[in-house]
């Protein structure tokens, strides 16, 4: 019976696997809140109807950002929109976040970021004072990651047709050196690392909103990784095989991605994921999942088994790499999937993230 | 973490697996059925049935309080949205799960304003604050959620707001293991009792189950020991030969409940004569309306709601999910036309559901994934 139910079983996961490998459609009539969470519906949104409108080879992979030859250099290129609510909260605002956002995409390509635009849709009435505030942080952040700002737009829109300010911004690097990161070369044998504790950003904005008469001393992650994705290189270079910001979708998606990508499953040891006990705390009064939550400061490296030894050393040595951790492994079966050994001993797989984590309610 | 992290100790847990295998009798299989939603997302997302013998096998239960809303409420809640004036609240898990009329989501895409909040006392905050508009509370759940709707409904009364009501839809969970007992597809050995619910009923109501359908039920906490613990203990229920109501889950749950919430819930509401359950049909005194003395805070009163009864989709067998009577993959849309992120059946909705919980968590053959996991 056992042995029935088994093959049955499997029969359900190919029929679920096929239907996952159908063409992206987009069956809503309007975009609802779940096409922004970062999740399954805004992979489908790109998929089927930007990259169909937009479809090249350089956009296809659908990486971070896109790296091409130019003048017998090779340059990245990226851009983020920021809309964040509250445009300040503690550790950051969304002026820092806006630099260290396009910084970091740029560096989990292989690139040394050089300059940055940065774009503001500014709604009237939204005080001087605080775009102030937002552009010397812009400043501050900019100077922390050796980029500059070097052209911008501003516009206007009537009162009630924006929430206060947004910003855009993109950016270009240079890749140095022989560089193929991405996430398809993930391959068995290969360890999977954090470079520190995970979901501090998603939570401190979460509770920034003041909606949750929850009280927690947790601050926004946000950071430029580029310094320690130079220091990640010198120490193992050709053995990073990906790098990845684990940004909206969490640490979860990025590995589904690399799962998927690079057709190996990826094994996580849930014991093994650093969060600090402030972030957990909250994760379980939500019902949400740490690892499912934004970080904007924390990168997920792929690297070679033997190198990941150097390799955690390395990221531990960087100031925004103290709290690094080996975290799982890569193997050849089952392909494309992620599985977790949890804290408690048994083993579950960890699936995209469907819109927004939802709270549970009793 | 304190108060969470001795719940998951794996030590104890494979303690607890041994003694369980040394209960089962050889050759006989067990089929227990947790009735709380929150149960199935513990066993899923710990992956808790790895720590069982193939021998037993956990069903899932009715308890999951946005699975067993019908799609014709959510018709009816959209319709009090669309309404120019409303500020519709709700707790998130409601804003997927489809109606007739589509989603909270798609309402809200169309330019309803519908809001999430954690309690309805946030409703109740947004009522204050926008005196001009009136703000409905989609209320849903079981007992546990029940007191904290008719509390609020008790303060507004108390301070006088009069641009509030509530959108009742709590249920009662007896009435629906009743069907379930009295359902002929289902063979059951006993119950994990549900532990939230329990902290306002007690556990005087589960004693029928006992006495008059020979079933052990024994309430349990959610912690993923608390559900290896009580499947322990009803197994040692059944090689004693009793059956009875025990309580797990003591740390939380008083054996008499709590009379001041089932007060509380008596003053505002009262039984309705029949209630629709999603899947399960029409239910006798088994859902919560408001009291006549409270009309001025009942939706259902202030709108003109259309009440139709929607047919559930052909293809959706979320009725034999929430019986137990099919295990999610089982059905013939898993997976493929149903999927969390375009759910027909609200099974898939809610991170309670016992296909959501499956789909996200489990899916994958159980041996294969120790095999890949070792």
């Amino acid at each position: 019976m056992t042995e029935t139910r088994a093959t049955r079983e499997e029969q359900v996961l190919e029929r679920i696997d096929r239907a996952r490998q159908r063409k992206a459609r987009v069956r809503e009539e309007h975009i609802t809140m779940a096409h922004g969470a970062g999740g399954k519906a805004t992979q489908t949104l790109i998929e089927a109807v930007f990259l169909d409108a937009f479809r090249n080879p350089l956009l296809e992979p659908l990486e971070d950002g896109a790296v091409f030859g130019a003048g017998g250099a090779r340059l990245a290129f990226t851009t983020d929109s920021y809309v964040v609510s509250p445009l300040f909260f503690p550790g950051g605002d969304i002026g820092d976040l806006a630099v260290n956002g396009t910084v970091n995409d740029l560096a989990v390509c292989g690139a040394r970021p050089l300059y940055l635009s940065a774009g503001f849709v500014l709604e009237e009435g939204f005080p001087v004072e605080d775009l102030r505030r937002i552009s010397a942080s812009m400043a501050r952040a900019a100077a922390a990651a050796e980029v500059s700002i070097v052209t911008g737009d501003t516009k206007v829109v009537q009162r009630g047709k924006a929430d206060g300010c947004y910003v855009t911004t993109a950016g270009v690097g240079l890749v140095e050196g022989d560089v193929r990161l991405g996430v398809a070369h993930a391959r068995p044998g290969d360890a999977v690392l954090v470079s520190g504790p995970i979901g501090e950003h998603g939570v401190t904005i979460m509770l920034a909103r003041g909606e949750l008469d929850i009280e927690a001393d947790v601050t926004s992650d946000t950071a430029p990784l580029n310094g320690l994705v130079a220091a990640l290189r010198a120490a193992v270079g050709g053995g990073v095989r990906c790098l990845r910001d684990a940004t909206r979708g969490g640490v979860a998606t990025i590995l589904n991605e690399i799962a998927r990508a690079s057709g190996v499953a990826v094994v996580v040891e849930e014991d093994a994921v650093p969060v600090r006990p402030a972030v957990r705390g909250a994760c379980e009064l939500l019902g949400i999942d740490p690892l499912y939550v934004a970080c904007e400061g924390r990168m997920v490296t792929v690297v070679a088994g033997d190198a990941a030894a150097p390799a955690l050393a390395a990221l531990r040595s960087h100031p925004l790499g103290e709290g690094a951790a080996i975290v799982g492994r890569v193997q050849d079966d089952p392909p494309g999937l992620v599985l977790l050994k949890t804290a408690f001993g048994g083993t579950r797989i960890v699936d995209v993230l469907v819109g927004d984590p939802l709270p549970r309610i009793c | 973490m304190r108060f969470v992290d001795e719940y998951r100790d794996a030590d104890k847990a494979r303690a607890l697996s041994a003694r369980i295998a040394s209960l089962c009798e050889p050759g006989r299989a067990y089929t227990f059925m947790e009735v709380c939603g929150g149960h199935t997302h513990t066993i899923y997302k710990h992956g808790l049935e790895d720590y069982l013998p193939e021998t037993i096998t956990l069903v899932h239960g009715p308890g999951c309080p946005v699975c067993v809303i019908p799609m014709g409420r959510v018709d009816d809640a959209i319709h009090i949205a669309e309404r120019p004036g409303v500020i519709m609240t709700s707790f998130g898990d409601m804003m997927r799960v489809p109606g007739g009329q589509g989603s909270f989501f798609d309402s809200t895409a169309r330019g309803a304003d519908i809001r999430m909040v954690y309690s309805p006392l946030d409703a109740l905050k947004i009522a204050r604050r926008e005196p001009d508009r009136q703000v409905v509370f989609m209320a849903i759940g079981f007992e546990t959620t029940t007191p904290s709707t008719a509390m609020t409904v008790l303060r507004a009364a108390a301070e006088g707001v009069r641009n509030f009501s509530v959108f009742c839809n709590h249920v009662t969970i007896i009435p629906a293991i009743k069907a379930i007992l009295d359902s002929p597809d289902l063979r059951l050995d006993g119950f994990i009792g549900p532990g939230h619910v329990s902290t306002i009923i007690g556990c005087r109501p589960y004693e029928f189950i006992a006495h008059d359908y020979g079933k052990p039920l024994v309430v349990a906490g959610f912690e993923p020991l608390d559900i290896l613990q009580s499947v322990y203990m009803l197994l040692l229920q059944l090689a004693e030969g009793r059956s009875e109501v025990e309580n797990q889950y003591a740390r939380v749950v008083p054996w008499a409940g709590n009379v001041r919430a089932l007060r509380a819930v008596t003053e505002v509401m009262e039984l309705r004569p029949y209630f629709e359950w999603r899947g399960l049909g029409f239910i006798s005194h088994s859902a919560l309306r408001m009291r006549e003395k409270y009309a001025a805070y009942d939706a259902e009163r202030l709108f003109d709601i259309p009440g139709n009864r929607v047919a559930d989709p052909k293809a959706c067998q979320c009725g034999e999910v929430l019986k137990g009577v099919l295990k999610p993959w089982e059905c013939k849309v898993f997976g493929t036309a149903c999927t969390p992120e375009t759910p027909i059946g609200t099974c898939m909705v809610s991170s309670e559901g016992a296909c959501a919980a499956y789909y996200n968590f489990g899916r994958f053959s159980r041996q294969r994934v120790r095999e890949a996991t070792r």
